[in-house]
C-alpha cells in the first residue's frame, strides 16, 4: 500500500464539479469528491438527493453536463461503462442489473471476453468464481439460474461481478436496503476484508447507523449538492441526520388515546397463496388504534394484507368491517368501504410507473361522482386533486403530468399516502410503509399514520422494524408461519419476547399446523 | 387406410423436409432477432426480397450460391433499416416491422415489373438439384427422405447447429441473450446494447433472406407475386412454438412441413368428397393447436419489444 504523505493515503478517484440536470431539476450541483485507497467512504443523503445519479455518472450510464472524473490520475471518458470497468470501477446498482433467466456464471462473465472470440472458457471462469467466492465468503452456485436466487444471493452475484473483473474501486448503492439485519452484518464483514486487500469502496445509504458502523469518512448530499464531509469519529447520529435533512427531526410518538368501536374483525381466516399461508387468523382493531404486526418477512404478513384489502380470498373464516360481515370481498368493495391500502411494494402494487401523477392519484376513485361525469373523467378536477396532494404532502415533482417513474422512493410513498388519506378512511392498511425511505420521509409517514389514528381510523401496521412498531403501535402481535399471536399492549411486550416469538417460540409447531 | 399408409412413404417425409427448409431459415432468423429483444415482423417482406434478389442474381447469369449470398445481403440491409428504426430510434417494433414487410414486398414486385415489363409466363432459371449423400441415402424411407435433398436444405440443418452453438456457447451469443433479457445488465457489464441488437437483427434478417431464396432457387425455378404466401408469419409463430430455442424451432418447422405435405396428399385422396380448402386449412389449424399446447409455459425474452434508451429510468 503506497502512501504519499504520512498518514494520508493516495487518492484513487476524484470527481470534480459534477453537474447534472434532468429538465428543470438539478440532480447534481457541482459535486466534488475524492476517494482514498483502502477506505470506505459513506455517501449519505435522503431519497432523491442525487446519490444514484452521481454514481451513474461515474459509471458512464449518464453523461454529466459539467465536471471531470479522474481515476488514479487519468481522466475517465464520459458515458462509457466499458471505460469505467476498464479503469477498475465495479458497481453494485441500487436496482440489480442481472439477467434473471441466465445463470450466475453467464451474468458474471458477460462482457469479460471479446465478443469476436468464438469460444468461451466457462470451465476456467467457474473455477475462478468459486475461488473468489470462497476467499470472500460469498458462496453462490455458479450454475444456478438467477431467478431462483434470493435477494441476498443476487447481491453476492453483483459483488462477484466486480471482483471477477478485479475492480479496485467498488461502489455499492444502498446495498442493505434489501437485506436482513444478519445479511447486512455479513456484508460489512466482507467489505472490511476488501479494504484490507487494498480496494476502495463508496458505500451509499440513507441509514445513519450503517454509515457509522461501516465507513471511515462520510460525505453528505442534500438536494443535489454536497453539504458536508466528516470523519466518522466524533460525529453523532443526530448531527448526521440534521446535515442530511437540513433540519432537526423530532421522533413521532403515539400519545395516549382511548380506542373506539371495533372497525376490523377477522375470525378464523385461512388462506393460501403461492408459498404463503394464513392458518386461522383472528384479530380485531378498534377505531383510533394502531395494531402492529411484527415478524420476519414471508410469514404470511403480505397475504394477511392482501386478504384485508380484498386482493386475496380466504378459504375459510369471516371478515367483518364495522360489525358487518363482508361476504363478497373484492378490492373495489374494500376501497369503497373506506379501506386505505399502503402496499408493500410501491412499484408493483401501489403506483403505475408509466402513468402520470394525476392518473395515479385518481386510480382508486376515478369512478366516484367527484371525478366521473356521464362516463367521462373530469381531468380538470383530477389535476386539481393531484395539485392538492402535491402541495399538502410536499411531493417533489416537476408537474402533475410527470410520469411517476421519475419520482424518488420517498416521493412515491408520499403520493400514495396522499391518495389513500384523502378519503378519510376508516381502516388504514400499512404494509412496510417505510421500507427504503430516509429518516425524514419515515418521520413523515409516521406523522401521517398518527394523524389518521387521531381522526379515529383503525390502523393495521405491518413492519419488520421493531423500533417503528414500538413507537407507533397501541398493541403488538407477532406473525409466524401463518399464525398470529395474541396482541399484547405495547407496555407489556418486551423487545426480547417479541424477538423470541418472531423465531417461533410459543407457536404451534409446523407438524401440528399441517395436521390442522 | 390409404390415409395411414401415406405416413410410411418416403416421398411424404421428403416433401415435409423440403417444405420445412425455408421455414427453418426464417424461424432461426426471427429467433435471433427476438432473443436480442427485437420483434422483426419485416420477415415476410425480407423473405420475399431474398427470394427475388437471389433469383434475379441467378437469372442475370450469377452462380446459384452467389444468388444465396445476395439474398443474405439484401436481407441484412433490410435488417439494418428495421434495426435502425427500432433500436437507436426506439420506434414501435410492430408498426415498423409491418412497414418493412410492405416496403420489401412492394420493392421486389416493382423491380420485377421494371425488369420484366411484359412477360406472360415467369422466366425460369436452373435451380439447385438434389445431392444424394452416398450410402446413407439408401437407407429405406429415412435415408430417402433425409439425404436426397438440395444443398440448401442441408445448409438449413447446419444453420440450426450454428445458431444453437452461437447463442449458447460463444461470448457474442451470451451478449445477444442478455440484451434480450435485461439490457441494463448488459450495459452495466460494458456491452454496447445498440450495437449487439443491431448486429443480431442484421444476422437474423440475413437468414430470413436465405430462407426466401430457397423458394426461388430450390423449391421452384421462377419468381412470381404472392409466392411467399404467409411463410414469414408462420416463422413468427414457430419461434413461439419453439420457446425461442433453435432445436425446438426445428422440430416445429418439421411438424408444420409434415402437416402440409400430408394435407397435399390427402387432397388427392379425398378431394372428391371434401372441398380442398379444408385441407389447406389443416396445417394451420394443427399448428395453432400445437402452439397453444407448446407455448403455454414458454419463457419469452423479458426485454422483447422493450426499447432501450441509455440514461433513462
Ligand atoms: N433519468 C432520469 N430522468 C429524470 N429525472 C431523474 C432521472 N434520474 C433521476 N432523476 C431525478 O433526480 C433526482 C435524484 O435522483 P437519485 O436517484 O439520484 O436519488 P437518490 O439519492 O439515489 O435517492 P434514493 O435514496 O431514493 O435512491 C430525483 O429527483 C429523481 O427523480
Ligand atoms: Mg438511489
Amino acid at each position: 500500500m503506497s502512501r504519499t504523505t504520512a498518514g494520508e493515503r493516495e487518492t484513487v478517484l476524484r470527481l470534480s464539479g459534477i453537474t447534472k440536470r434532468f429538465g428543470a431539476l438539478l440532480a447534481n450541483d457541482g459535486i466534488s469528491l475524492s476517494l482514498r485507497r483502502g477506505e470506505i467512504l459513506g455517501l449519505l443523503g435522503e431519497n432523491g438527493a442525487g446519490k444514484t445519479t452521481l454514481m451513474n455518472i461515474l459509471f458512464g450510464h449518464y453523461v454529466a453536463d459539467a465536471g471531470k472524473i479522474e481515476v488514479e490520475g487519468k481522466v475517465l471518458p464520459p458515458g462509457l461503462p466499458a471505460a469505467a470497468l476498464a479503469a477498475g470501477i465495479g458497481m453494485v446498482h441500487q436496482h440489480f442489473t442481472l439477467a434473471e433467466n441466465l445463470t450466475v456464471l453467464d451474468n458474471i462473465v458477460l462482457g469479460t471476453e471479446s465478443l469476436w472470440w468464438f469460444s468461451s472458457n466457462s470451465q476456467k471462469a467457474r473455477a475462478r468464481i468459486q475461488q473468489l467466492a470462497r476467499e470472500f465468503g460469498l458462496e453462490v452456485n455458479p450454475d444456478a439460474i438467477v431467478a431462483s436466487l434470493s435477494v441476498g444471493e443476487r447481491q453476492r452475484v453483483e459483488i462477484l461481478k466486480a471482483l471477477y473483473r478485479e475492480a479496485r474501486i467498488l461502489v455499492l448503492d444502498e446495498p442493505t436496503a434489501v437485506l436482513t439485519p444478519q445479511e447486512s452484518t455479513a456484508l460489512f464483514e466482507t467489505l472490511k476484508r476488501f479494504v484490507a486487500k487494498g480496494l476502495s469502496i463508496i458505500f451509499i445509504s440513507h441509514k445513519l447507523g450503517e454509515i457509522l458502523a461501516a465507513c471511515s469518512r462520510v460525505s453528505v448530499l442534500r438536494g443535489g449538492s454536497l453539504v458536508a464531509e466528516r470523519g466518522v469519529e466524533g460525529v453523532t447520529r443526530s448531527e448526521l441526520a440534521e446535515l442530511m435533512i437540513g433540519r432537526s427531526i423530532p421522533q413521532a410518538k403515539a400519545g395516549v388515546q382511548k380506542a373506539g368501536d371495533v372497525v376490523l374483525g377477522l375470525h378464523g381466516i385461512h388462506a393460501r397463496h403461492n408459498s404463503q399461508l394464513l392458518d386461522g387468523i383472528t384479530l380485531d382493531i378498534r377505531a383510533g388504534e394502531i395494531l402492529g404486526i411484527a415478524g420476519v418477512s414471508g410469514n404470511g404478513q403480505s397475504l394477511l394484507a392482501d386478504v384485508v384489502s380484498g386482493v386475496a380470498l380466504p378459504i375459510a373464516g369471516t371478515l367483518a368491517l364495522k360489525g358487518a360481515i363482508i361476504s363478497r370481498i373484492s378490492p373495489r368493495l374494500m376501497v369503497n368501504l373506506g379501506v386505505a391500502r399502503i402496499p408493500e411494494d410501491r412499484h408493483a402494487e401501489g403506483l403505475i410507473s408509466d402513468m402520470s401523477i394525476t392518473e395515479n392519484v385518481i386510480s382508486e376513485s376515478y369512478r366516484s361522482a367527484e371525478f366521473a361525469q356521464q362516463g367521462f373523467i373530469n381531468w380538470k378536477k383530477a389535476r386539481g386533486f393531484a395539485l392538492k396532494i402535491i402541495s399538502a404532502y410536499e411531493v417533489k415533482c416537476p408537474s402533475p403530468e410527470a410520469r411517476v417513474r421519475l419520482l424518488s422512493g420517498g416521493n412515491m410513498q408520499k403520493l400514495i399516502l396522499g391518495r389513500v388519506m384523502a378519503n378519510d378512511p376508516c381502516l388504514v392498511l400499512a404494509n412496510q410503509p417505510t421500507r427504503g425511505l430516509d429518516v425524514g420521509a419515515v418521520n413523515y409517514v409516521h406523522e401521517q399514520l398518527l394523524a389518521a389514528r387521531k381522526r379515529g381510523a383503525a390502523i393495521l401496521l405491518i413492519s419488520e422494524d421493531l423500533d417503528e412498531l414500538y413507537s407507533l403501535s397501541d398493541r403488538v402481535a407477532v406473525m409466524f408461519r401463518g399464525q398470529l399471536s395474541n396482541a399484547a399492549p405495547r407496555e407489556s411486550a418486551s423487545i426480547k419476547d417479541l424477538g423470541l416469538m418472531m423465531a417461533g417460540h410459543g407457536f404451534k409447531t409446523e407438524g401440528q399446523s399441517h395436521a390442522a | 387406410m390409404e390415409a395411414i399408409e401415406i405416413l410410411f412413404t418416403a416421398s411424404l417425409w421428403a416433401a415435409a423436409i423440403r417444405i420445412a427448409s425455408p421455414l427453418i431459415f426464417g424461424t432461426l432468423g426471427e429467433l435471433i432477432c427476438e432473443r436480442a429483444g427485437v420483434l422483426n415482423l419485416g420477415i415476410e417482406g425480407i423473405m420475399t426480397a431474398g427470394a427475388f434478389a437471389g433469383w434475379l442474381t441467378v437469372f442475370l447469369g450469377g452462380d446459384l450460391w452467389l444468388g444465396v449470398a445476395v439474398a443474405a445481403i439484401v436481407g441484412a440491409l433490410f435488417g439494418l433499416l428495421h434495426g435502425f428504426l427500432v433500436v437507436p430510434l426506439g420506434l414501435s417494433q410492430h408498426v415498423t416491422g409491418i412497414g418493412i414487410t410492405l416496403l420489401a414486398t412492394s420493392l421486389s414486385y416493382y423491380f420485377y415489373r421494371l425488369i420484366f415489363p411484359s412477360v406472360t409466363s415467369p422466366p425460369k432459371i436452373e435451380p439447385f438439384q438434389p445431392w444424394s449423400i452416398p450410402f446413407v441415402s439408401d437407407i429405406p424411407v429415412i435415408g430417402e427422405a433425409l439425404f436426397r435433398q438440395t444443398p440448401l436444405t442441408y445448409l438449413a440443418f447446419a444453420a440450426v447447429l450454428f445458431v444453437a452453438w452461437l447463442l449458447n456457447k460463444t461470448p457474442i451469443g451470451l451478449a445477444i441473450r442478455t440484451v434480450g433479457e435485461n439490457p441494463s445488465a448488459a450495459e452495466a457489464q460494458g456491452v454496447d446494447v445498440t450495437l449487439v441488437r443491431m448486429g443480431a437483427v442484421m444476422l437474423g434478417s440475413a437468414l430470413m433472406g436465405i430462407g426466401g431464396s430457397f423458394i426461388t432457387l430450390s423449391a421452384f425455378n421462377s419468381f412470381f407475386f404472392e409466392m411467399m404466401n404467409g411463410r414469414g408469419w408462420i416463422c413468427v409463430a414457430l419461434v413461439v412454438f419453439g420457446s425461442w430455442r433453435p432445436g425446438k424451432a426445428l422440430a416445429g418447422a418439421l411438424l408444420f412441413g409434415a402437416f402440409d405435405a400430408y394435407q397435399l396428399r390427402l387432397q388427392q385422396l379425398a378431394g372428391a368428397y371434401v372441398p380442398y380448402q379444408v385441407f389447406l386449412m389443416l396445417p394451420f389449424i394443427l399448428s395453432i393447436i400445437a402452439l397453444i399446447i407448446m407455448s403455454r409455459r414458454a419463457a419469452y425474452p423479458r426485454a422483447l419489444m422493450v426499447p432501450y434508451r441509455k440514461g433513462e429510468r
